[in-house]
């Protein structure tokens, strides 16, 4: 059991375990209804490269989503969170938000921006900027009063309040935000893959549905798993790093 | 707090006023947006037709399955996980990435292993809400202070008991708070099932109305869902805030 | 006629509220002689800390008005004011050098003089083995000292404390006191210093002001008569004594009168 203390152990024991449940289900199921470990990494080996274009896709839509997604967010989440009574009016209004099934928007971001990048886009930004904006705005309000009054005793300007108070001392929480906004956005991009486009790894992932190609909705899916594991993993061990000093 | 209010409702009322001016305008096409008002009329005349109540039922009935599942196995589960440090250690990095895993990747198989219906939707919305409710549960137990687990075991009781009379309950507004996610959750989980593949219920029919561009339908029932939602959050957000403001008077 | 560095005339604080609000403090008169350290004590709530921070800048007085070097103090800090919190008032993302030439740093001043100051700052404070560590690997003590240090390094000529040594154990205040009475004779600086504790200002301060319970007036200004070469064994001298029985028969009653419930 002291193998476990390792460094990364507990996280390969745990791929390991979700790798046999993987394997159990399919020998329940069999291979209509899921491909097995094996075949989806056979798949991965022998075609990773047919994947490029839809990987390119994906990514370019969402690193544009995320852009947005966090810019916006940090703004309204900065604008209300500077005023007690902004803060006040702002948040339960953004908690509703957050709470929309945004997938029921789908419609109305289609028709807005027709089918293409534009709409993938639109419905990445409108998944992930909510819980940045939300984790910003508490953020800026947990800021310690003492640290405020501090700032006017060493008389900074507004601008440098901001800048070296107000965003490094919110900054753990603001990163919490975007890792969940990071995690949204990249779901509300495959999304909007799903329906309004011809391209990326969300549409392969519903015509692979609609074709009940197992092996490519599996390739895909461990393909987004794993990018979103590493990611939200590096993000998360920053965030532990800077509330560690705290 | 009556000046919130007044903001709040403002926040809320200029866009819409705004978006309502400018569809009256002719500034957005009316097949792309048509005026707020006229999906209000719209929603209103469904709801008294009562075409859509077999559908509002069923989805209504997928979410309460959904979000009861998911608070019951969540919070067992979270106990449980709390009481297993090992286990513990070895679940929290797959707690932590979760939300990063698209679980609409899942739904095929879903369908494949239930068949299309009510089961897989239900899984989705479940699997989306339950993990919110394990990290509720945690972080609520995580905060019990240490003397009231002390205490607990000076009266003699064992684990089971600990947890259901002393440290669920102290721990209980910040299980609140994985509620009011799971409840959001399982919502968006089966609407979001239904849209993309289904024969059945509120996101099945948006769907289909988007696919026949039937925009005197869809957008009725894209404010229906969004009202709902709302609603829903708005109504568990002041009970939290009830419970919350209790504990802070009896401190 | 000696230099006065803060002048308050008139000061009164009243918190906006319903049946004309809660009267907090004042009217309050009172002069701060250019390099004194000047004591306030008073019962938990009768507004010494408001009292200091209308004296910062930091609020402004509902009546009454306050100056500082002959000039009323508008909105915002005035230059050459420091202010050390009872609160952690560390950066906790900043090392502990980045958090002592903070402020430093956004003034007009040279590199190589902001080096030297740091440098005496630590060696004052006793905080050289720290200048690269992060807050949070330090004690309550060792923190405020950083805070300190972070207000020295501007050179200020009126220093405010707000109780700085509150949440510390009794053996690190004496020695802080020791510290701070230092620093004080090596800067100059004028010094007001807010505190719940009698024998702190006893021992401390040239002048104690006495303050009422709510709304705080200053009832009594006594002089302690101690040398400037004062440090913290005149604790055991039975003058110190006498300046806190003086202090305690004067607060003791307004202490009981804070705790009571109000009519």
């Amino acid at each position: 059991m002291n193998l476990l203390k390792l460094p990364g152990a507990s996280a390969a024991l745990l791929v390991l375990i979700l790798l046999v449940a993987w394997q159990l289900t399919f020998m329940a199921v069999g291979a209509v209804a899921i491909a097995s470990p094996a075949a989806t990494f056979a798949y991965l080996a022998q075609h990773l490269a047919d994947l490029g274009p839809h990987i390119w896709a994906t990514g370019q839509a969402f690193l544009y989503a995320l852009a947005i997604a966090i810019a916006g967010g940090l703004v309204l989440g900065l604008a209300t969170g500077l005023s007690a009574t902004a803060a006040e009016t702002a948040e339960p209004l953004l908690l509703a938000a957050n709470s929309i099934p945004k997938i029921a928007l789908y419609p109305v971001v289609l028709l807005l921006f027709g089918i293409g990048l534009p709409a993938k886009v639109a419905f990445g930004a409108i998944h992930g900027v909510i819980p940045v904006a939300i984790f910003t705005m508490n953020a800026a309000r947990g800021v310690p009063p003492v640290l405020l009054k501090t700032a006017a005793v060493l008389r900074l300007s507004p601008m440098d309040r901001i800048r070296s108070i107000l965003l490094p001392s919110a900054l753990p929480e603001v990163l919490t935000g975007v890792r969940l906004g990071f995690s949204l956005t990249l779901i509300g991009t495959i999304l909007g893959e799903m329906f309004g486009s011809q391209s990326g790894l969300g549409y392969l992932l519903m015509t692979s549905i609609g074709l009940q190609n197992t092996q490519i909705i599996m390739a895909v899916t461990v393909l987004l798993i794993a990018f979103a594991a590493i990611v939200s993993t590096a993000l998360l061990a920053w965030e532990r790093r800077l509330r560690r000093r705290r | 707090m009556n000046k919130i209010t007044l903001y709040r409702i403002l926040a809320v009322a200029i866009p819409l006023a705004l978006i309502e001016l400018a569809c009256r305008l002719g500034w957005i096409n009316r097949l792309t947006l048509p005026p707020p008002s006229e999906m209000v009329v719209g929603l209103w005349g469904i709801l008294k037709s009562g075409r859509m109540n077999a559908a509002m039922l069923e989805t209504l009935r997928n979410v309460i399955v959904a979000f009861a599942g998911s608070v019951v196995a969540g919070i067992a589960a979270g106990a449980l996980v709390h009481g297993v440090a090992p286990v513990r250690r070895l679940l929290e990095p797959l707690f932590s990435t979760y939300y990063a895993v698209p679980i609409y990747g899942f739904y095929p198989l879903f369908i494949v292993m239930f068949g299309l219906g009510d089961k897989p939707e239900i899984l989705i919305g479940f699997m989306l809400a339950v993990v919110a409710v394990i990290t509720a549960t945690l972080a609520g137990l995580d905060g019990v202070p240490r003397v009231l687990v002390k205490t607990a075991r000076v009266l003699r009781l064992g684990p089971v008991r600990t947890a259901w009379q002393v440290t669920l309950p102290y721990a209980a507004p910040q299980l609140f708070t994985g509620v009011k996610l799971a409840a959001a959750y399982s919502f968006i989980g089966v609407i979001g099932a239904e849209f993309i593949m289904s024969q059945s219920g509120l996101g099945y029919e948006i769907r289909f109305a988007y696919d026949n561009l039937d925009n005197n339908v869809m957008y009725p029932l894209i404010l229906l869902v969004l009202v709902v939602a709302v609603a829903m959050n708005g109504a568990l957000d002041a009970w939290d805030r009830r419970l919350r403001e209790r504990r802070r008077a009896g401190r | 006629m000696e230099d006065v560095q803060v002048r308050l005339k008139g000061v009164t604080r009243v918190y906006p509220g319903k049946a004309g609000g809660v009267h907090a403090l004042g009217p309050v008169d009172l002069d701060l002689k250019k390099g004194e350290f000047f004591a306030v004590v008073g019962p938990s709530g009768c507004g010494k800390s408001t009292l200091l921070e209308m004296i910062a800048g930091l609020a402004p007085p509902t009546e009454g008005s306050v100056e500082f070097e002959g000039r009323a103090i508008g909105a915002g800090v005035p230059d050459g004011v420091g202010v050390v919190f009872q609160e952690n008032a560390c950066f906790p993302w900043l090392t502990v050098a980045d958090n002592i030439t903070f402020g430093l740093e956004r003034q007009p001043v040279a590199r190589d003089e902001v080096g030297r100051r740091l440098e005496r700052a630590l060696q004052l404070m006793g905080l050289q083995d720290f200048a690269k560590a992060y807050p949070a690997q330090l004690s309550g003590g060792m923190r405020q000292r950083v805070c300190i240090a972070r207000t020295l390094v501007m050179e200020p000529r009126l220093i405010l404390l707000d109780e700085p040594f509150g949440a510390l154990d009794q053996q690190t205040r004496l020695l802080m006191g020791d510290e701070l009475l230092r620093l004080w004779r090596a800067t100059g600086a004028t010094v007001l210093l807010i505190t719940h504790a009698l024998d702190e200002a006893a021992m401390l301060a040239d002048r104690v002001g006495v303050m009422s319970s709510r709304p705080g007036r200053i009832l009594e200004v006594i002089e302690t008569g101690w040398g400037p070469d004062r440090d913290s064994r005149i604790v055991s001298d039975p003058a110190f004594g006498a300046v806190t029985g003086r202090l305690w028969s004067l607060l003791r009653e307004q202490s009981l009168s804070a705790l009571s419930p109000a009519p």
